[in-house]
């Protein structure tokens, strides 16, 4: 064997027949794929797609303020993402981080509007990091408990509860916390306690992205390396297996989808107290469905979280400038989003057919030895 | 306010609302219907009747045509469905993911083509040919069911016939025993001859068709105009709608007409001015939902195989 072929080899081992190699490479492929036929897409409205896609950089990545920019865009997709990462594991296929950040968001404005003005920041800020994992955590509670008890399917009825916690914050903006100053509803100004500090001047890059960075050493830690991670993930694998191993699988269940509603009311409230500074209808942007995208992109593992939300977060923040340099949609981003998702389930399969590749190969390669052992005895 | 409520024009009114409001959500809970017999769950039928709204709206207003913008939006919406069936049924993918991604990608995709065909402006707002009511001679002239059931869009009498249709095909005839074959055990299916991923593409197909001209009833029945994310949880609305009517055809009718019920009576609570927060109106349709689930649960019947991938072992 040449020592080119040698190389070739090697390379090829690390790339596809380890397991991490495999989950690289074929995410890599997923979103090449997905921006060449974004390119193509750009192309076919008749502009540009280098421009395009050298504008979403530009505007993501160009100067500080971009790059903080797509930092806070990140930090609640992270934090969001976190969470159903771990809901995923066990298999709970929570679509409601959209309400969860709403219910999040609200609980977090009403901490901080009744006593931002009472006690110090360093009281009150974790009282409302508090108060929404808590009401994100309740949040997602009630369609654990239908799914649990009354094995009633948990998509349905977090879409559902997404449509209502949104009616509910808009009538409780509209009503009873609305800012009579303002022509359209939402609430008044937080008190300057209950505000996050900025951590970069001139920017709006805030302490959250912080306490979100935090949070994937946490949840890294609770999904790998502890007992309830181990029984998180059992459960999602193997609710069977689970069970005959004596682990309660309907209280994991539970306790997964109240850490995925927790982690999405955090979303929430770095929303409201670190960027907007007040409880408003457009609170999340989205940013529960896009947590979908970034946790599937992610293949729910919490370090390749951070590159995924930032990837999302980039498409957002670029798209902007896309629009005005490149005179390109904004819409188009959505778009390679979902391909994007479409391309990484299409991942599922193609790493599974390396994978039986590879194995074939080893026992192919293990007979021959085994054959050649034989012959030398012989 | 109770006269208004009780009056005769106030109720034809909001039965004939009721019609228009649950054709879309039948239309959709029948192709899901199809889908899920044959073992395929697609929760991507929101941002498949989005692509049939804007496909159906545009043909419609390029060819000054309704019906040639049903039959578009219908193709769109096959086209969109076959992504799923690729997925879920060659490849074997999980079928929730799939519908998700789905979604997403229908929710930009609509928009994108939207601005790259009729520009940006809010002010000049395209639009297109609607449908018309067709009048059924002599019935149309009953007194009050003649202009509530006889004088209505033409896709709303196409869904209502999808019932009995459909109880055909699923329960008397040999497709719909082979479709029910491939939901439930397809295995066995398979061994006793029946291609499997060939009946599923097929109902894969009836999903995307019927799910696409559900959307073209929003864009060129309901209002005619396109805008963005119209359908508005519409999607979602018709699998719970499949649910709740226990995957059965009559089921889903009934179902649809409860969500259409309460979804106008709302409307028009609205316009009469009574002092409900409209927030807490349009959160009926969505808290409904749930409390049936809750209601009917245990005694779901759902297809066995349902959500499974089903790979021919080679």
């Amino acid at each position: 064997m040449t020592k080119q072929r040698q190389y070739i080899r090697t390379l090829q081992h690390h790339l596809l027949w380890s397991d991490f190699g495999r989950q690289v490479t074929t995410a890599v492929m997923a979103i090449a794929a997905a921006l060449l036929l974004g390119a193509l897409c750009i192309a076919a409205i008749g502009a540009s797609p280098l421009k395009a896609y050298g504008a979403i950089i530009s505007g993501a990545f160009g100067n500080t303020n971009a790059v903080a920019e797509t930092a806070v865009k990140a930090a609640p997709l992270l934090l969001a993402g976190l969470g159903l990462s771990v809901a995923y594991r066990a298999n709970m296929w929570n679509i409601g981080a959209e309400g969860q950040i709403f219910a999040g968001g609200m609980a977090a404005a009403v901490t901080a509007l009744t006593l931002g003005t009472q006690l110090p920041a360093a009281v009150v800020i974790p009282l409302q990091f508090l108060a929404g994992l808590t009401a994100g955590a309740l949040w997602a509670f009630i369609p654990a408990i239908l799914k649990t008890k009354l094995g009633i399917d948990e998509i349905i009825n977090t879409i559902m509860l997404n449509y209502i916690a949104v009616l509910a914050v808009g009538w409780l903006i509209q009503n009873p916390l609305r800012d009579p100053s303002a022509g359209f509803p939402r609430t008044s100004m937080i008190p300057e306690a209950s505000q996050l500090p900025i951590i970069l001047a001139r920017t709006r890059l805030h302490v959250g992205v912080l306490i979100a960075l935090v949070f994937v050493v946490i949840i890294h830690v609770v999904l790998w390396k502890s007992t309830l991670g181990f029984k998180i993930r059992t459960a999602g694998d193997n609710p069977g297996a689970a069970r005959a191993c004596g682990i309660r699988v309907n209280r994991v269940l539970i306790i997964s989808m109240l850490i995925s509603g927790g982690m999405a009311g955090l979303a929430g409230t770095i929303q409201v107290t670190g960027l907007h500074f007040r409880m408003i209808q457009d609170i999340s942007g989205g940013i529960g469905f896009s947590a979908i995208a970034v946790t599937l992109l992610a293949n729910n593992q919490p370090a390749a979280l951070i590159l995924s939300a930032l990837f999302m977060a980039a498409l957002d923040v670029g798209a902007n400038t896309m629009q005005y340099q490149a005179d390109v949609p904004v819409a188009v981003v959505n778009l390679i989003q979902g391909l994007v998702i479409l391309f990484v389930v299409g991942r599922e399969f193609l790493y599974r057919r390396i994978t039986r590749r590879h194995q074939a190969f080893s026992e192919k390669q293990e007979k021959l030895s085994h054959a050649a052992e034989g012959a030398k005895e012989q | 306010m109770w006269e208004v409520l009780a009056s005769t024009t106030f109720v034809i009114g909001l039965l004939q609302a009721a019609l228009r409001t649950a054709t879309p959500l039948l239309l959709a809970g029948i192709g899901e219907l199809y889908g899920e017999r044959s073992g395929i769950l697609n929760i991507g039928l929101e941002g498949i009747m989005l692509i049939g709204c804007l496909f159906g709206f545009m043909t419609a207003n390029m060819t000054g045509v309704p019906a040639l913008g049903i039959l578009a939006g219908g193709a769109a919406g096959i086209v969109i469905a076959l992504i799923h069936g690729v997925l879920s049924i060659s490849l074997g993918v999980s079928q929730v993911v799939s519908g998700v991604g789905i979604n997403i990608l229908c929710t930009g995709l609509s928009l994108t083509i939207y601005r790259a065909v009729f520009g940006a402006s809010y002010s000049d707002l395209p639009r297109a040919p609607g449908m018309t009511p067709v009048q059924i001679p002599l019935l149309s002239d009953l007194p009050v069911i003649g202009t509530l059931l006889f004088s209505q869009l033409p896709l709303v009498y196409i869904a209502f016939a999808l019932v009995p249709v459909t109880w055909f095909v699923l329960y008397r005839s040999e497709l719909g025993l082979k479709i029910r074959a491939c939901g439930e055990h397809p295995m066995a299916a398979e061994t006793v001859g029946i291609h499997v991923a060939r009946i599923r593409y097929l109902c894969v197909v009836i999903t995307g068709f019927l799910t696409g001209i559900g959307g073209t009833f929003l864009s060129l029945g309901l209002l005619n105009f396109f805008r963005d994310n119209m359908t508005a949880g519409r999607g979602w609305i018709a699998i719970a709608v499949v649910i709740f009517g226990r995957w059965k055809p009559t089921g889903i009718m009934g179902a649809a007409l409860v969500f259409g019920l309460a979804s106008a009576f709302q409307m028009r609570l609205q316009a009469i001015g009574i002092d409900v927060p409209y927030q807490f109106l349009l959160m009926i349709p969505y808290v409904l939902t749930m409390l049936i689930l809750i209601v009917t649960y245990g005694r779901s019947a759902g297809p066995a195989a349902l959500g499974k991938p089903f790979i021919k072992e080679q």
